[in-house]
């Protein structure tokens, strides 16, 4: 039964068991548990403090808000990337407009059809990493997806994949509410670089759970759409174990609400994570807010994790910065970086940040740092003295304060094709 | 070329005067030299003929070749062929030192209705510039100005001037912080641009800078104004008696 106050409670609270999707045992049995913690936890309200800097309303809203379709002749970013593309239409996956599921040392399988099993090695990681995710603080929107979920795919890597897997999230409706759920397994060995982007749906709720097993890598670059008014909820929730390898980058240019969740546990020794984003955001085209909450958890010795957020905001765009890391007691010779930057081109926006460290080992090197600020008075002048002019000049400010987050992405080709597409943007968007 | 007259500025943000009616006129293919005390206007003067923000013309005029400086964007009075070699250039991390002098040399050629060079033709030119001063591959691959030494910025500047080729070139102490190989490798960079119709206008502290870049005509400057003009024989007076003398004159 819902726990929390009909007043509040949100039309999803009001699912029941009888209205879960429908599938094999295992799946069933993941869904119902998520929907006894979905009751339990409640959706988030504006009053969580979690929630502080990011309104949920249009997340939560029973009916979805529609968003005008974005009319480009531009192609879409990874396009020239040797690549297996899956293609999702609205959130559904859609195996006509994609490749074939077939390549060396990998096995994917739509949810769908690893769902209406009995038996599946999903089972281990579909809600699991999921829930393990939600403590100390709940994430009712991934709970949810959990619950809900009938799209998405289940990869399983058992060696070096040396084509990128790219989920390319296409939009036909303006007012679809997708859900999409993604599982990846990189056994011992394996490594993957994932691609995913485009907007996917007016409304997205997308979970994607990732164990990384010993020495095994994953790379994750990803870019959100610049449809403007669509809206999402993202979680990623990673698992490594000793000497793995964990990358994510996110580009985010465009949409009037994302907020992006990325739990990472450092379970192993000697593991390796960054996190990393560059957001863009215009409060003229409609609403901007943008959200990374980042959340670390240091169990394995001798561990280093990097967040590195650079976000660009104007006209009234909102940035928001929640990254933590925890170092568990015994969790010694922990690394631990953390940067997240914005810089305001106007009065109007706001950046928003919250770092927070909590360590419990003794010997651990853990540094964070915020910083928020208009463009460099000083630079401008400089560039604008050779004949630069001014608009121009910002425009390459903005790029190079980019560029370290870009550099966090690992591969120069997928490097290239994002900072180029940048670039263009930028350049379109000054005319 | 640049002709300066009874220009007053102060401060944008204090009530503090700081040219109080300086005049000067540098006519085509002559370099004159400006030395005078701290403090008395001379990096103000360069910023304001160049258009950097936080003063405020109350008075006088600066044009070249006719057109009014005062009234146009840094960038228009870089395109119009100014050009100001800092006395601490900036460094921008995250934009290399190529793309940046591209930019800006395509920008002012765009400016002027010429033609924008080639990625090939640029990069030929910048090669044969930078070699001759001694500026190596990896200088022109670093973010502007990040990690650079005191004399490899100064170099930097003398390239951005060797490729931009303006018509007016305004020095602000590029001597200081140079040592004595570095300070002639850059007056030889300038020299080489004397063509005899491209003009200098060369601030320094130092009468030794005089010796390589030889000036036409050395201006004291004082408390926001030329107090004296003469031949190269007024910086050696000033090298020997310092400035005392002089202020006592006019004092």
């Amino acid at each position: 039964m819902p726990a929390l106050s009909r007043k509040t409670a949100p039309a999803q609270l009001d699912l029941r068991e009888a209205d879960l999707p429908k599938g094999g045992k295992w799946i069933t049995e993941a869904r119902k548990n998520a929907l006894g913690r979905l009751h339990a936890q409640g959706l988030p309200t504006r009053r969580d403090e979690y929630w502080k800097f990011t309104r949920p309303d249009a997340l939560n809203a029973p009916e979805v808000t529609p968003a005008a379709l974005l009319v480009t002749d531009e192609k879409p970013v990874f396009c020239d990337v040797d690549r297996l593309r899956l293609v999702f239409v609205d959130g559904v996956l859609d195996l006509d407009k994609s490749d074939p599921l077939v390549m060396d040392h990998i096995e994917i399988e739509p949810l769908k059809d690893a769902a209406a099993r009995d038996i599946h090695w999903a089972k281990d990681l579909f809600g699991v990493l999921e829930q393990n995710g939600q403590n100390p603080v709940a994430r009712p929107f991934a709970t949810l997806n959990t619950a809900t979920a009938e799209q998405g795919v289940v990869i399983r890597v058992t060696g070096k994949v040396t084509r990128p897997v790219s989920l390319h999230y296409m939009r036909t409706s303006e007012t679809a509410d997708a859900v999409v759920h993604n599982v990846i397994r990189v056994e011992t060995g394996g490594d993957l670089t994932l691609l995913e982007n485009g907007p996917a749906a007016a409304r997205l709720n997308k979970v994607l759970e990732v164990d990384v097993a010993n020495g095994a890598a994953f790379h994750h670059i990803r870019t959100q759409g610049r449809d403007h008014e669509r809206r999402a909820v993202a979680h990623i929730f990673a698992r490594l174990g000793h000497e793995s390898r964990f990358k994510s980058f996110t580009l985010t240019v465009n949409g009037a609400l994302t907020r992006n969740e990325c739990v990472i546990e450092m379970l192993g020794d000697d593991a390796h994570a960054t996190i990393s984003g560059a957001c863009v955001g215009d409060g003229a085209s409609g609403a901007f807010h943008q959200d990374d909450t980042v959340f670390i958890t240091h169990e394995g010795l001798n561990c280093e994790s990097r967040q590195v957020f650079k976000k660009v905001l104007r006209n009234g765009a909102t940035g928001v910065f929640q990254g933590k890391i925890l170092v568990k007691q015994g969790a010694q010779k922990t690394d631990g970086y953390q940067i997240s930057q914005g810089l305001l081109l106007d009065e109007d926006s706001q950046f928003l940040a919250k770092p927070e460290l909590e360590i419990y080992a003794d010997d651990v090197a853990c540094s964070h740092g915020s910083t928020v600020g208009a463009i460099d008075e000083a630079a401008l002048f400089y560039l604008t003295s050779r004949g630069i002019p001014r608009p121009q000049a910002v425009d390459m400010l903005v790029l190079a304060f980019l560029a370290e987050a870009l550099e966090e992405i690992e591969g120069a080709e997928i490097r290239e094709d994002i900072h180029q597409r940048l670039e263009a943007w930028v350049e379109r968007r000054r005319g | 070329m640049l002709k300066i007259d009874n220009l007053q500025v102060k401060l944008e943000d204090e009530d503090k005067q700081i040219l109080k009616g300086f005049s000067l006129e540098v006519p085509e293919g002559e370099v004159h030299a400006i030395m005078g005390p701290n403090g008395s206007g001379k990096s103000t003067m360069s910023y304001v003929l160049s258009g950097k923000n936080g003063y405020e013309v109350t008075g006088g005029t600066a044009t070249l070749d006719d057109m009014d400086l005062l009234d146009m964007e840094p960038e228009e009075r870089a395109a119009a062929g100014l050009f100001l070699a800092f006395q601490y250039p900036v460094e921008i991390p995250g934009v290399g030192n190529m793309t940046f002098l591209r930019t800006a040399v395509n920008s002012q050629r765009k400016a002027r209705g010429e033609d924008e060079l080639s990625a090939a033709d640029f990069l030929k030119l910048v090669r044969a510039k930078a070699k001759s001063l001694k500026i190596d591959a990896d200088m022109l691959k670093r973010p502007v100005n990040v990690g650079f030494s005191g004399g490899e910025k100064k170099r930097n500047e003398i390239l951005q001037m060797a490729m931009l080729e303006p018509k007016m070139c305004i020095l602000d102490e590029t001597d200081s912080g140079l040592d004595v190989d570095a300070m002639k490798l850059v007056a030889e960079g300038v020299n080489a641009l004397r063509d005899g119709k491209r003009s200098f206008l060369v601030i320094t502290h130092y009468q030794r800078l005089l010796d390589h870049i030889k000036p036409d005509v050395v201006h004291i400057m004082a408390d926001g104004k030329i107090i004296k003009s003469g031949g190269p024989d007024l910086a050696l007076e000033v090298e020997h008696n310092g400035y005392a003398d002089l202020l006592a004159e006019v004092a």
